[in-house]
């Protein structure tokens, strides 16, 4: 009575058709960056400054009425977006309210605030502020250039890992792998124009770090397979480590789909944008690291014998190796 | 073979129990806190019987961590502010001023008549001697008054830069001097938004410094930024100045040392004060809201003896004449000195509310703010908001966990029951040490721990296939056990430590949110790992040593 997602010998050639599956992966890249030009990110407050305003009725939302109520006041470009979440009943009706950035450098001041609170209310006396967030533009500048060195950093911080840890060709297809996941990351969120804002990038990068996993478990069993089997074609010991490792792909992608599953449906909408990400990043993730990383380790090569690289001075494996066992 | 010394089974089995004591206390978060507040009070000398009732919610010899919440769940206001630190360079030099008169005059035979000229800049002191020939004099002079400054790099840099412009003396601060400054200046601001934020009595509000211009201010529990701003954006700077006279032109252009101010309460009022004040809110030892004779809102305040005796000396010289109560560049009142004031003590009155002569006696009292703020970023998350965010994330948690133990379990069967309770144990850990670092917790900080939950079975599992992988030729199930760790080892330490760089990244270079984040991750990781290596292993052996089976059913 055991759940076997993968049998115990596989033997899929999972490279066998590498122009194809690599072709589709660039294909989808290409179109990616198209939408980012073409639709472009629907930025949160924390990168466009601003500010959001959620508000919470009992009535139903009228998005029509909020919007006349507010744009009398002269406070400039206004997105009214309803929010919907499974858990919420009939009577809990949440809307977010945003307004774009004032003049100055500074955040909402309270006069404004207060005038567009009232102008609501007196819509709807009902209505709740639960939540107020004002970002000044010049803040919001220094996050988007933060955002953007933490996901360099994290890029080249891998990269230089990897690139001790193996070898130079896994850096690169690490790397590969890694881009794809973030640009196709952007460009779904630049179709599905999902608010994208700081808590994005920290998924942006928590994909960054999962597919990263994936990568390097596979590495890992390439590069002692290769040490293994001197002699055998470099496509037979890759899909040969690939077939290895599926069980444990495959087991692993569920159970953090499993919790993020739960996660994307309970948690709440206030982080739902945050952990589609993540769910995307997850299955991306898995693909790149077959489709992307390891084609990309096999049209670089790799050097076959790696006795000769004893840098270690152990004789057995090339690259650093961490000491095993007791 | 599969042994572990005995020292080593004791101190992980200790780990883990001790991270079920220190992560227990937040299952019971309520009363835990209720406690703790209650032993917070009782040390400040407060004691009452419901404290004590308090206190007794939860036994002492019980660990009492808590794991913080975040403004995100706990709901509170949340304010970036930005410290004009330049601000201060001008009062800086102002006060130089005297010194450098006195000075000169000291030397009136080499360098004649000594005059203040006016600035376009007010961090910088123009100075003008009348006799051209004294000039190389009067700047030596000038030169005495600087200070060398102790800095890191000990290049002997002095306070204060002092050039000649054409036939004047210009004294600035030197840029070491100007970077104390700017220390100084935000450490009082710190300070002072500090006492003031504790004035209203808030639980565990987060006042730090950002950077070399930047306030982060987090007060859980208070009702809104705004209302947050107004207590602590307000300068509160009061000052006594003598009058020159009252006018309703504001273009008036005041004469050399001489400011204008407007009324607080009669538009179309205005005051010419001499700008050096008499004394200044910096020698209030307390304020305190009160009532005039005729039962007006009113604050009373009494001057430390330096202050008391200057406003005597002042008001004895000045019977008859008014003067001014300014409080940020605002003047409150003018009264007509009617009599020596000597007690030191006085009280102000103005158009005020109960409330707003309460607010002003919290600011002065908590002293003026040395310079002014601009307020770049807010948040005001709602009590009720944060209170979904903890529930909706607590049933995903929850949900998340028995799907990915029921899964385990059917894929690995007994060695799924060990990944459950290393998992569990896990989760354990990552509170425990959240608790015990003082972290907070926040709602993305929720989804690092439900991804850790996803995670987390990973080093178990590249275990567990291996082991499975290693039983088709190893010799034996002690040896396929053994193989298996050994060889999943660096398959797990590169995988997660990769995972961790990114952790640490986001941590070094995120902000708010983004680094709750980082924080439950990062922990997860380090947790998973070990339950992985030491945790699961000692169940494993544990188990092999009672059965010695012959083959594994993994």
């Amino acid at each position: 009575m055991r759940l076997k997602l993968v049998p115990d010998e596989t033997a899929i050639n999972f490279l066998g058709s590498w122009r194809f599956t690599f072709s589709f992966s660039m294909v989808l890249v290409v179109l990616s960056i198209i939408a980012f030009f073409t639709f472009g990110l629907n930025f949160g407050i924390d990168f466009r400054g601003g500010t959001s305003i959620r508000t919470e009725a009992t009535q139903p939302v009228d998005i029509g009425a909020y919007r006349a109520a507010i744009v009398p006041l002269g406070v400039g470009d206004v997105a009214i977006s309803e929010v919907f979440d499974p858990t919420y009943g009939p009577d809990r009706n949440v809307a977010m309210v945003r307004i774009q950035t004032q003049e100055g450098g500074e955040s909402i001041s309270p006069a404004v605030l207060a005038e567009v609170e009232e102008a609501l209310r007196g819509h709807d006396p009902t209505l709740q502020f639960t939540a107020v967030e004002s970002v000044g533009p010049k803040v919001s500048g220094e996050l988007v250039q933060s955002a953007i060195l933490a996901v360099v950093a994290a890029l080249a911080a891998v990269l230089f890992y990897i690139w001790l840890r193996f070898e130079w060709q896994f850096a690169l297809g690490a790397v590969a792998a890694i881009v794809h996941d973030v640009v196709l990351t952007i460009g779904l969120f630049s179709v599905l124009q999902i608010r994208f804002d700081l808590a994005i990038i920290a998924a942006l990068l928590t994909i960054v770090g999962y597919s990263l996993n994936d990568t390097v478990v596979v590495f890992d069993r390439m590069r002692e397979n290769l040490i293994k089997y001197k002699k055998r074609e470099i496509m037979d010991v890759m899909n040969l480590s690939l077939n290895e490792t599926l069980s444990r792909t495959v087991v692993t992608s569920l159970t953090t789909l499993l919790a993020l599953g739960s996660l994307f449906v309970l948690g709440g909408d206030v982080i739902r944008g945050f952990v589609f990400a993540m769910i995307w990043g997850v299955v991306v993730g898995t693909w790149s690291s077959v489709f992307v990383a390891s084609v990309v380790v096999k049209r670089l090569g790799v050097k076959r014998d790696w006795s000769k690289n004893n840098d270690d001075g152990s004789g057995k494996r090339g690259g650093t190796q961490f000491a095993t066992g007791e | 073979m599969l042994q572990i010394s005995l020292w080593k089974r004791l101190l992980v089995l200790t780990i883990c129990l001790g991270a079920l004591a220190f992560s227990m206390p937040n299952l019971f978060y309520d009363r835990v806190e209720r406690h703790n507040d209650a032993i917070a009070m009782m040390d400040q000398g407060q004691d009452t019987p419901e404290l004590r009732a308090e206190r007794g919610l939860w036994p002492e010899w019980v660990p009492s961590y808590l794991v913080h919440l975040g403004l995100d769940l706990r709901g509170g206001a949340h304010l970036l502010a930005e410290v004009h630190v330049s601000d201060v360079y001008a009062d800086r030099v102002d006060g130089l001023w005297p010194e450098v008169r006195d000075r000169l005059r000291d030397e009136r035979a080499v360098v004649g008549n000594v005059r203040r000229l006016p600035s376009d800049d007010e961090a910088v002191l123009r100075v003008a001697v009348s006799n051209a020939d004294g000039m190389d004099h009067a700047l030596a002079v000038v030169r005495e008054l600087a200070r060398p400054m102790q800095t890191l790099t000990g290049m002997g840099a002095n306070d204060l830069e002092v050039r000649r412009e054409g036939d004047e003396i210009v004294v600035t601060l030197s840029e070491a001097e100007r970077a104390a400054t700017d220390d100084r200046t935000m450490r009082q601001s710190l300070e002072i938004i500090r006492r003031r934020v504790d004035e209203v009595g808030t639980r565990e509000p987060t006042i730090m410094r950002q950077g070399t211009d930047r306030i982060l201010i987090q007060v859980p529990g208070i009702g809104s930024a705004a209302e947050l701003k107004e207590l602590i954006g307000t300068t509160a700077r009061l000052t006594f100045h003598p009058v020159i006279r009252q006018t309703s032109d504001p273009d008036t252009v005041p004469g050399p040392r001489e400011v204008i101010y407007p009324s607080m309460d009669e538009s179309g009022v205005y005051y010419l004060l001499e700008q050096s004040p008499v004394v200044s809110g910096e020698q209030l030892v307390d304020a305190q809201p009160d009532f005039d004779q005729n039962g007006r809102p009113a604050v009373s305040f009494r001057f430390n003896p330096t202050g008391g005796r200057a406003f005597g000396v002042y008001t004895a010289e000045n019977i008859g004449n008014p003067f001014a109560i300014v409080l940020d560049g605002e003047v409150i009142s003018a009264p007509v000195i009617q009599s020596h004031i000597s007690g030191g003590s006085g009280i102000i009155t103005g158009r005020f509310t109960v409330e707003e002569t309460t607010q002003l006696a919290i600011l002065l009292r908590a002293g003026a703010l040395p310079a002014e703020m601009t307020f770049l970023e807010e948040r005001t998350i709602g009590p009720e908001l944060g209170q979904d965010s903890i529930d909706a994330g607590s049933t995903a948690a929850i949900v998340a966990m028995a799907a990915v133990l029921i899964f385990m379990i059917a894929t690995y069967g007994f060695f799924g029951i060990i990944a459950n309770i290393a998992l569990l144990l896990n989760i354990a850990m990552i509170f425990a040490l959240l608790s015990l670092i003082g972290a907070t917790l926040t709602l993305p900080g929720i989804a690092g721990i439900v991804l850790t939950i996803g995670m987390a079975v990973d080093a178990n599992v590249l275990v567990f296939e291996r082991i499975r992988e290693e039983m088709k030729t190893a010799r034996g199930a002690a040896r396929a056990i053994e193989l298996g760790y050994e060889k999943a080892l660096s398959a797990i330490l590169d995988a997660n430590i990769t995972t961790f760089i990114t952790a640490a990244i986001l941590f070094a270079l995120g902000s708010g949110p983004v680094r709750g984040f980082a924080v439950t991750l990062g922990l997860g990781i380090i947790t998973s790992v070990f339950t992985a290596l030491f945790v699961t292993r000692l169940m494993v052996v544990f188990w092999y040593e009672r059965r010695r089976p012959k083959t594994i059913a993994i």
